[in-house]
């Protein structure tokens, strides 16, 4: 009889499904022994590593819209909640002495800065475009306008409103939130949106791969059976699998997440057409936000396939 | 080493085809157990390999109740006992010796190319080293199923109806490996119906002789 060496056993193990699996997954490619002990799976493969792709691209965007539509929240809620305007609609002939004294009420007012009376030529500025040119708007009653900056939080917006009500009946405060609210509220919920189409795009992948891994373990039954039979163990087994469709994944997704990224960067610029569109764009770190998608898919890969992969070897003894 | 005391089994809805079998491997020992077609040979070879849990009974290997092994425990189970079945399953899209050396792989363990070649060469088949299995006879099919049973260097091999399907030469070829086998130390517990493969082997070597009728295991006379 030949000499029936006993193997040495020294050498490469075969890990279980950790994070350093999650990362053979991503980075090796299929060729160990370990991995081919599952036959390609062809077109499998193939449609994981578009449908990656496809959602990793319009995972782009949704992020893009969310980050957008919260820049544009923070912008509207900063830029206006900076500062107050007091309008004053006094009859003829009391407009300065009204307006000196909500000059004095302002300039008691913790939490301030310094108010400056918007001069006639600006107010009628600001009417000309809904009046016209031929118009004259001195002759018209209108109110004198002093805008205020808020300096601190001590100040009381609905204090001074107060105030006002009791000593200058005819100046009313308007701290532009009647407006501003709705613009916050619809970019919030903009924001919302977006980050739920990520969650969506996210559901859809696990979804997907879980099928996938599904099929390619009910094509391998007879590759699984003699695997069990040799004595592998069930994470050994799952591991060829979710190795194969983690790496499809991240590499699928890597692809759609730059071609998405490329379409984002070629959108018309802001100083072009100045519209929320063209806000759409990453800005600053935001560029490196679209890279965390293949990384999000690799996982999403790795944990919809072994959990396809364990439950299904289970029914094999 | 593994042992069955009072089994019985039965599939669900079906009638019991095993019931108080009793019987005991020992290291180094060389089984035959026969019977008449569907008697439950294979049955028994499923059930030490944990292949089938038994209805009633118990089953113990290596001081281990079969029935309580996790699912990692039967893999382990599978890794200690050689196991040949008759209609011998390969990776078909994998060459003949990575199939060999399938129980070193999935077990993470390094494989020694060398002990391969030697493997291969007793089985005599260095030659289909890279050939597909799909391509391979039948009698080159239970040689490589032989080499792949061994290749962990178990304490035991069992082969169902490993002759079933050849013809005399190659029978009497692959039982000369099994009694190589038993020679080095291997307990071998071979299922056939073929009293001339058994007759050959007696001949050669003390085995024990087992015959299942009727779902009872009883030792066989000195009729064979």
């Amino acid at each position: 009889m030949a000499r029936l060496k006993r193997p040495d056993f020294k050498g490469a193990t075969f890990k279980g499904l950790d994070i350093r699996a999650l990362a053979q997954g991503v980075l090796r490619r299929d060729g160990g022994i370990a991995a081919r002990i599952v036959p390609p799976t062809g077109f499998t493969a193939q449609l994981t590593l578009f449908s990656a792709g496809a959602l990793a691209f319009l995972a782009v965007f949704a992020l893009a819209l969310s980050l957008a539509a919260g820049r544009m929240a923070d912008r509207w809620s900063e830029s206006l909640a900076g500062q107050i305007t007091l309008r004053v609609s006094a009859p003829t002939g009391q407009a300065e002495a009204q307006t000196a004294a909500a000059l004095e009420i302002l300039r008691t007012t913790p939490g301030l800065g310094e108010a400056h009376v918007v001069p006639d030529a600006e107010v009628a500025a600001l009417l000309e475009p809904w009046f016209g040119p031929d118009v004259p708007v001195d002759a018209l009653p209108v109110p004198r306008l002093i805008e205020v900056p808020i300096a601190s939080s001590e100040f009381d917006a609905e204090g001074l409103r107060m105030r006002l009500e009791g000593e200058q009946p005819n100046t009313v405060l308007d701290d532009h939130g009647e407006w501003r609210r709705p613009l916050v509220s619809a970019a919030n919920r903009l924001r919302g949106l977006g980050m739920l189409s990520l969650v969506l795009i996210a559901a859809s992948s696990g979804a997907m791969l879980t099928l996938a891994a599904k099929a390619a373990l009910a094509a391998n039954g007879q590759v699984i059976r003699v695997l069990r039979l040799v004595g592998a163990r069930d994470i050994t087994i799952a591991g060829a699998f979710v190795r194969r469709f983690t790496g499809r994944a991240a590499l699928g997704a890597a692809v759609g997440a730059i071609l998405g990224m490329i379409a984002i960067a070629i959108l018309p610029d802001m100083d072009s057409a100045g519209t929320f569109l063209t806000g759409l764009g990453f800005q600053g770190w935001g560029w490196f936000a679209p890279l965390l998608i293949p990384l999000i898919a690799a996982i999403i890969g790795f944990a919809a396939t072994r959990w396809a992969a364990l439950r299904m070897l289970r029914e094999v003894r | 080493m593994i042992e069955m005391h009072d089994v019985g089994f039965g599939y669900r809805n079906g009638a019991e085809l095993l019931s108080g079998v009793s019987l005991s491997i020992q290291p180094g020992s060389f089984h035959f157990l026969t019977g008449p077609s569907g008697s439950g040979k294979t049955t028994v070879l499923r059930l030490f390999f944990g292949d089938l849990l038994p209805t009633t009974g118990r089953i113990s290997a290596y001081g281990q109740d079969v029935a309580g092994l996790s699912r990692d425990g039967t893999a382990a189970l599978r890794r200690k006992v050689g196991m040949v079945h008759q209609d011998p399953q390969f990776l078909d899209h994998l060459p003949l010796a990575e199939n060999v050396a399938l129980p070193l792989t999935v077990a993470g363990r390094q494989v020694d190319m060398a002990a391969l070649k030697d493997l291969l060469g007793w089985v005599q088949l260095a030659p289909q080293a890279r050939a597909m299995p799909p391509s391979l006879s039948g009698g080159e099919r239970q040689r490589a199923a032989l080499a792949r049973a061994v290749i962990t260097a178990p304490d035991m091999v069992l082969a169902d109806e490993p002759t079933g399907n050849l013809d005399w030469d190659m029978s009497m070829r692959l039982l000369q490996l099994l009694i190589e086998l038993n020679k080095s130390g291997k307990a071998v517990l071979v299922a056939t119906h073929d009293m001339n493969l058994i007759r050959a082997a007696k001949a050669q070597v003390s085995a024990r002789v087992l015959r299942i009728s009727g779902g009872n295991l009883q030792l066989a006379g000195a009729d064979l």
